[in-house]
């Protein structure tokens, strides 16, 4: 069956209810990736209606077409390039004013538009009633009604959408917004201008092309000379000399005057169509904001919602963690079962599904954490939050949004980062993902726990305190060299809607958390897999090679001598015989093992990078612990057990003996812990930091940046330490 | 008189919109445009950002960016 093929984009406002409308007409045949080149997520789903195929993209919510913030840019130019057969513009009936600046934009655009009122029994109750047919025919576009909390109106819409789409009707090009005298004068000629020198050969529609000249639309100018190379140069020009009359004659940047007019034309067209009551909401959303963001209860409030997001997360999300951990024990078991000894089975068990088993722990805690953001999301409290916040953060030059992503990260930095996608400005995305790991995450506390309460004794939770504030201290200087580095310039402006508070639909809180999740999983799995697969690989290889001693033979004499005992003793004694018996076997193992690590490749590695760990007090076990680590913070303390020859099940303390005998002190200990706190991310969290900047560019920077700080931070501790005379 | 220097409870009428670039365009494209009615709803709890209500909507501004607004006829 052959059904005709039709594309449908979805342009509104953010809060406008978009996204509901979106998911009702698409349920759950989604498709969601991101935009080419850009970390903005671009929703797509296709389904099959009155006989046509429709696929429905669903456009970054913006607020104007001016390019200026990547999802203005990427809304503009799907309409532009992609040409979608029609345009369903969603307009939030309670902020008719302001929903229409991108309805005029869009209807410059000339493409085929047609308007869905959404939640207009929400503005009637308000007392605002809205004349749709007035406006329709004020606009000359088709105007649907549409409630999308409770799905109402959805066929209309598509059927609408598709008459619109298949009428051969021409663009309507009268009642769009018409400038004063003196700009309607300037976009005529320089119209002229361009069909002349062009022969009519445009990229965009003539008249919206001399708009953005005049508005000196960077993207529009080059997209010009692009097409256009021979005439180019002059048509430029030609822009740059109505800017300058147009700037003298209103003393004003012609794209100001023009904003101006679009809302003058606005106010026109709201004051026949909308017969309204109060002007001020007087309802129970403003209600609930006196409470939420009130001078004295504001804050309490806010920190409590963290916490209990907080114990959400990591609290209840420990019991499905716990599921998983032991589901992926019993895998290994099952399919150890059946592997013959030997490196397809170190493969399987020790690369393959600890890398995977490792990452999927992650999966609850995401979802738990993806659940709360999406209910802040669409309750309307996020922008609260950083309503709250945005004082302090702005400190370190970010957007009070920043704040959720950078506290998460106390938790696991992997959700963190990938909270970062709440924030609108690429440049905040990227600064608060950059700071983020220095957020002492929870893997790193185990560390601590060793080496402080080995070192610091009743001091070491002022000690671990001490980092923590470290981590913080050096997260704010990272934002504000950044800010005025790498990442200067406008942090976003904090021009930020506050919607009104919204019960949210459990529909559309699973679907996007589902999403977010399903992200974490495929991308995360690829490079997770592959990453764990390689230090399972240098800690395992070479097999062969010197080892210090002949352990099998050891054993076998031990073996032999406990033989020997065994034949001339008596009932009592040889139990303990074969207790001294195992505790040989057991301490010859682990010496192995050690023994193994250590002329493994990681191993050789360790002893390599020794010289650059020795100016901070950390020998080749610690930097070979520290290596490891990358594959998960936790690792440092299990990697220093077997280079210790310390067993997992040893009794308390073994590992802080051993490790005080092999000469380390408190001081090295401190340092130490300052390098885990800061230097680089683990594995995980690097993909994500790959995946959300959507560079490898960054990733490598995060790692080269928090590895250098680290260095620093704990040589100079180590150096200054022994200068005051610690040890 | 500048629009930060409002106190909560207060209402005006916007004249003009200083400052520059992407900021200033920001702020107009909101709706935020000479002619406007604006109530100051709130300060935030640090007395920055504040929340004002224009054409209907809730939008919050920092201070810094709401004194480079110029508003008459307070009441």
């Amino acid at each position: 069956m052959t059904s005709k093929h039709l594309t449908i984009a979805l342009a509104g406002n953010p809060n406008s209810g978009k996204t509901t409308i979106f998911n009702n007409l698409t349920g759950t045949r989604q498709k969601v990736g991101n935009w080419p080149g850009v970390t903005v997520e671009k929703k797509e789903g296709r389904i099959n209606r009155f006989g046509y195929d429709l696929t429905v993209v669903d456009l970054p919510g913006t607020y104007s077409l001016t390019p200026f913030s990547i999802e203005e840019v990427i809304a503009r130019n799907f309409l532009l390039d992609e040409t979608p057969d029609v345009v369903i513009d969603i307009i939030d009936a309670s902020n008719l004013e302001r929903s229409l600046y991108l309805a005029t934009q869009i209807r410059e655009l000339d493409c085929k538009v047609l308007f869905a009122l959404n939640m207009a029994d929400m503005a009637q109750a308000r007392g605002t009633k809205i004349d749709a047919r007035k406006m329709s025919e004020l606009l000359d576009v088709p105007v649907m009604f549409t409630v999308g909390n409770r799905n109402e109106g959805m066929d209309d819409l598509l059927r609408a959408a598709i008459d619109l789409a298949e009428s051969a009707a021409p663009l309507p090009r009268s009642r769009r917004v018409k400038y004063t005298h003196d700009i309607e004068e300037a976009i005529g000629r320089l119209r002229d201008f361009m069909l002349n020198r062009t022969d009519g050969d445009l990229p965009y529609p003539p008249r919206w092309t001399a708009i953005k000249l005049i508005e000196d639309d960077q993207i529009v100018k080059e997209r010009l000379v692009a097409a256009a190379p021979a005439a180019g140069s002059a048509l430029l020009e030609a822009g740059r000399a109505e800017r300058r009359h147009l700037s003298a004659r209103y003393d004003e940047d012609p794209q100001i005057v023009m904003t101006d007019e679009r809302y003058g034309f606005i106010a026109g067209i709201v004051r026949e169509v909308q017969a309204s009551g109060t002007r001020q909401r007087v309802d129970l959303s403003r209600t609930i904001d006196l409470v939420l963001t009130h001078r004295i209860f504001g804050f309490p409030l806010f920190v409590f919602f963290i916490w209990a997001m907080f114990q959400l997360t990591f609290t209840l999300g420990e019991y499905p963690v716990q599921w998983i951990e032991a589901g992926v024990k019993l895998l290994t078991e099952a399919v150890g079962g059946f592997l013959p000894q030997g490196e397809l089975r170190g493969l399987v068990l020790d690369g393959v599904i600890a890398g995977v088993g490792s990452v999927i722990v992650f999966l609850p805690n995401i979802l738990i954490l993806f659940l709360c953001i999406a209910i802040f999301e669409d309750t309307g409290y996020m922008a609260r939050s950083a309503f709250l916040m945005d004082r302090i953060m702005h400190l370190i030059g970010l957007h009070g949004k920043s704040f959720i992503p950078m506290l998460m990260g106390f938790g696991c930095n992997v959700p963190a980062i990938m909270a970062a996608r709440t924030l609108e400005s690429e440049k905040d995305r990227i600064l608060t993902i950059l700071i983020t790991p220095f957020m002492s995450c929870s893997a790193k506390l185990p560390v601590y726990v060793v080496l402080a309460g080995a070192f610091f004794g009743a001091r070491a939770g002022t000690v671990i305190f001490g980092l923590y504030l470290l981590g913080i201290a050096l997260s704010i200087l990272t934002g504000r060299l950044f800010r005025s580095t790498l990442l200067k310039g406008a942090d976003a402006p904090f021009v930020m809607e506050l919607p009104p508070y919204r019960m949210p639909m459990a529909k559309s809180l699973l679907i996007h958390m589902w999403d977010r999740s399903k992200i974490f999983l495929r991308k995360m799995g690829q490079i997770i897999l592959l990453g764990s697969v390689i230090i399972w690989a240098l800690s395992t290889f070479p097999r062969e090679g010197s080892l210090k001693r002949d352990y099998a033979a050891e054993i076998r004499q031990a073996a032999a001598v406990a033989e020997a005992r065994r034949a001339v003793a008596g009932d009592a004694e040889s139990r303990e015989i074969e207790e001294v018996y195992a505790e040989t076997v057991a301490a010859l193992r682990r010496l192995e093992k050690s023994d193994r690590t250590e002329n493994s490749l990681i191993g050789r590695i360790g002893r390599f990078v020794e010289p650059a760990f020795a100016p901070l007090g950390i020998d080749w076990r610690g930097g070979v612990a520290l290596l490891s680590g990358f594959v998960a913070k936790e690792i440092v303390v299990s990697t220093l057990g077997v280079l210790h020859a310390v067993g997992d099940s040893e009794e308390e303390g073994a590992l802080e003996k051993a490790l005080a005998e092999a000469g380390m002190t408190p001081l090295s200990a401190l340092s130490m812990m300052v390098f885990v706190l800061l230097y680089l991310p683990c594995l995980a969290t690097t993909a994500a930091i790959r995946r959300e900047t959507g560079s490898y560019r960054w990733m490598f920077f995060s790692i080269g940046y928090s590895t250098s700080v680290a260095w620093l931070a704990a040589f100079l501790i180590y150096q200054a330490g022994r200068l005051l005379g610690f040890s | 008189m500048r629009l930060s220097e409002l106190k909560q409870g207060q209402a005006a009428t916007i004249v003009r919109v200083g400052g520059s670039g992407l900021l200033r365009r920001r702020i107009l494209e909101m709706g935020i445009v000479k002619g406007t009615e604006v109530y100051v709803e709130k300060y935030a709890p640090l007395k920055d950002p504040v929340e004002l209500i224009v054409k209907g909507y809730h939008v919050s501004l920092r201070v810094e960016e709401a004194s480079q607004i110029d508003v008459v006829n307070v009441a």
